[in-house]
């Protein structure tokens, strides 16, 4: 008799659970840790569920090391996420794997999405389809340290020959030779090879690949961006691969006056107490021409949300890629608003900082890789064999450029 | 006084009605298999069967998003068409060619003077120890910083101070690959000391004392007596340190995380390759096969090194 009870109630436990559960939907949204992200993450999604009470969002999260791995496994057993955020050079391979849904024109219309955001987010789109949205976006710019270009008596570099002449004026040896402070970080393993990809090749009157995505670089263009690239360490010695192991430490300690780096180094850099710093746009060339690598990570649609929580993923994404939740994401993680109008305000475009970044996005480039990994490899061995096996710069960059274009075919396939 | 019934060869009797009662020698070996079959299950299952399955995959195109396809030997045709594969084998025997006899003959060295020393020997003994016991992601890190360059690298302060030209250290193709093995065999030298001394310690006094009264000196002590008898213990070290300098991975990746295996491929092992084929690139096939070939060499190599070590 007890027994029955214990599973009448049981059963009837079990059917409420199920008639609140279809009243409230859960989503899960995944991102990888990065403190500032996930703090700015469960601010959103707590203004969210304030605004639709029948939605939660539960935010799941993993070291950045493994974040692709568990994706693409989740995909694999079939259990990923409604809403999920990626690297926009990610797109082919999630997009192959069936990871993504794309975004139905419908709820988010391409012609609104093309007016509204800056013009990189086409990195994300796919045969006249979007498979996500930006929070934010990131850019390049030049830091520079006001103690050390002041005692050198420089002011920041607007070209790349003030560049080269500010470098070499702030650039500090010892009696054996040995940089002990640099003018530029030479660091290609950083934010160099993006500078060389879609800045110093476009500078030098080139293009790093043609329409169709393959290989341009080895041109006449390519090899005198490279050389101006490998120069800043032999002939001018103003930097050298390795110093202080990276180039942002190098800078953050004080002993680099100059160094190319992402808004995502905003908050790293703003905890530096010794020195004053600075940022500038990147230099321009000789006849004013400017450009700039810009990256994002995308929110898309995982292709396992169906039905009631596909519509809540929708509203999710909608709420996250808002200029609302864009201010959130400047204040909390300090990158841009990928929405032009939540970007370029006033209060923005007079912050010293931002203003840099800001006015990169204008002229910014956003290069399409088929495999993050594999590609910048390729660019950091081709500097390599220059600066340590003194290989000529033009058979380096051949090589470079045919073991790119076999990754690129090899993802065509 | 009961008589004892007949057993047969399972160690179970007949015993009327109720079945098979088990005498106690057989309920001896049900326990101890019952207890045995837990981990011999899930060694089995964690084991062997990702062994056997790695086998499979090797011949597949598997990327983790889309269903395996049988490629057959193609996976393996890359491999051995592949330059980087090449240069990590090579890279991989420079480890074990110069790696495991620098560090067996130093840990030798070491374990016979330190088997010596009375003042200070169990201090001694656990400074040598202590670097085994730490971590080695830990160790890769404090000696990526004494490699760096001026003005913070120790060493080439060091060389500075002394007026000689600062080296590249994991900059330089030619100088990374020693400056990590260095790191890996001081890592793995206490683990070796300690073995060689229990070894040392296990061969009987007496005959040393007999040598002595012969008037043997103290070089024919060591080739006649000392090394022979401590065959055994030489051959479980060359093994176990061939298979750790073939396995080598923690130091490499933690000291050249900016460009793993640098520069320029020149320390990359055939572990990292793998790791990075699988959880890079995601070819999983690929990655495979890799781990196949590797799997090979270790087998060829431990088997060999036993048969060349074998007691006549």
């Amino acid at each position: 008799m007890r027994k029955r009870f214990t599973l009448a109630s049981l059963v009837a436990g079990i059917s409420l659970m199920a008639l609140s559960s279809a009243q409230a939907v859960e989503i899960e949204y995944w991102q990888y840790v990065f403190e500032t992200r996930v703090a700015a993450m469960d601010q959103l999604i707590a203004n969210f569920e304030a605004a639709n009470p029948d939605i939660t969002v539960k935010q799941v999260t993993f070291p950045y090391a493994d974040y692709q791995t568990k994706v693409i496994a989740a995909q694999a057993a079939g259990n990923g996420p409604d809403v999920l955020q990626f690297f926009y050079g990610w797109l082919d391979k999630f997009q192959k794997g069936g990871v993504l849904q794309p975004l139905d024109p419908a709820v988010f219309p391409t012609a609104a999405i093309e007016s509204d955001f800056f013009p990189i987010v086409s990195a994300i789109k796919r045969d006249g389809a979007y498979y996500g949205l930006p929070t934010a976006v990131r850019s390049l710019a030049l830091f520079y340290n006001k103690k050390l270009l002041a005692e050198a008596g420089v002011t920041p570099p607007a070209t790349l020959d003030e560049l080269v002449d500010a470098a070499k004026k702030t650039t500090k040896t010892d009696g054996g030779g040995n940089i002990t402070s640099e003018g530029l970080t030479v660091d290609f393993a950083g934010q160099d090879h993006q500078w060389w990809r879609e800045v110093l090749v476009r500078q030098m009157g080139g293009e790093p690949y043609d329409a169709e995505g393959n290989v341009a670089y080895d041109s006449d263009a390519g090899l005198a961006a490279l050389k101006f690239y490998t120069d800043l360490q032999t002939t001018h010695k103003v930097g050298m691969v390795g110093f202080m192991d990276e180039g942002q430490a190098a800078f953050k300690a004080g002993l680099a006056a100059m160094t190319i780096d992402g808004t995502f180094r905003l908050g790293s850099f703003g905890a530096i107490t010794d020195f004053e710093w600075g940022v500038v746009e990147l230099p321009a060339n000789a006849d004013g021409v400017r450009s700039n690598y810009a990256s994002y990570f995308a929110n898309g649609i995982g292709a396992g949300a169906a039905g009631e929580e596909k519509a809540a993923a929708e509203k999710f994404l909608a709420y996250i890629s808002s200029a609302e939740a864009m201010e959130v994401w400047l204040d909390v993680v300090g990158e841009l608003p990928a929405r032009r109008a939540a970007a370029l305000t006033d209060a923005n475009l007079a912050d010293p900082i931002y203003a840099p970044f800001l006015k990169g996005l204008e002229y910014a480039h956003t290069t399409t890789f088929v495999d993050e990994a594999g590609q910048r490899q390729g660019a950091i061995d081709m500097v390599n064999r220059v600066l340590l096996e003194n290989q000529d710069p033009k058979a380096s960059l051949d090589q470079a450029a045919a073991a790119e274009q076999a990754i690129i075919d090899a993802a065509k396939m | 006084m009961t008589s004892v019934p007949d057993n047969d060869a399972a160690g179970a009797t007949r015993k009327g009605r109720t079945g098979f009662v088990l005498t106690q020698g057989g309920r001896k070996v049900l326990w101890a298999w019952s207890f045995l079959a837990l981990p011999i299950v899930f060694y089995c299952w964690i084991r062997f069967y990702p062994t056997f399955s790695a086998f499979w995959l090797s011949f597949t195109d598997w990327d983790l998003l889309r269903p395996a396809n049988f490629v057959g030997l193609e996976n393996y045709q890359r491999l051995f068409a592949d330059p980087v594969f090449w240069k990590t084998f090579n890279n991989t025997f420079a480890y074990l060619i110069i790696g495991m006899p620098i560090s067996l003959v130093l840990s030798f060295v070491i374990a016979y003077f330190l088997d010596r020393v009375r003042f200070g020997h169990s201090f001694l003994r656990a400074l040598y120890f202590i670097p085994f016991l730490t971590t080695a992601a830990a160790l890769a890190w404090v000696w990526r910083w004494f490699y760096q360059p001026i003005p913070i690298g120790v060493i080439n302060g060091i060389l500075s101070g002394l007026h000689l030209p600062a080296q590249p250290f994991l900059r330089s193709p030619a100088q990374a690959l020693p400056s990590i093995m260095v790191t890996a065999i001081w890592a793995g030298l206490g683990f070796q000391i300690i073995i060689f001394i229990a070894g040392l310690r296990a061969i009987p006094q007496t005959y040393y004392e007999a040598a002595r009264i012969d008037g043997l000196s103290e070089w024919a002590i060591l080739r006649k007596i000392t090394l022979p008898l401590l065959k055994p213990t030489t051959i479980f070290l060359t093994v176990f340190s061939s298979i750790g300098f073939l396995r080598i991975f923690d130091q490499v990746y933690n000291m050249t995380t900016n460009d793993p295996g640098g520069p320029l491929g020149s320390t990359k092992p055939l572990v990292l390759m793998i790791y990075q084929t699988a959880f890079s690139s995601f070819d999983m096939g690929y990655a495979a096969a890799q781990t196949v070939v590797l799997f090979i060499i270790l087998l060829a190599i431990s088997l060999l090194q036993l048969y060349l070590l074998r007691s006549r």
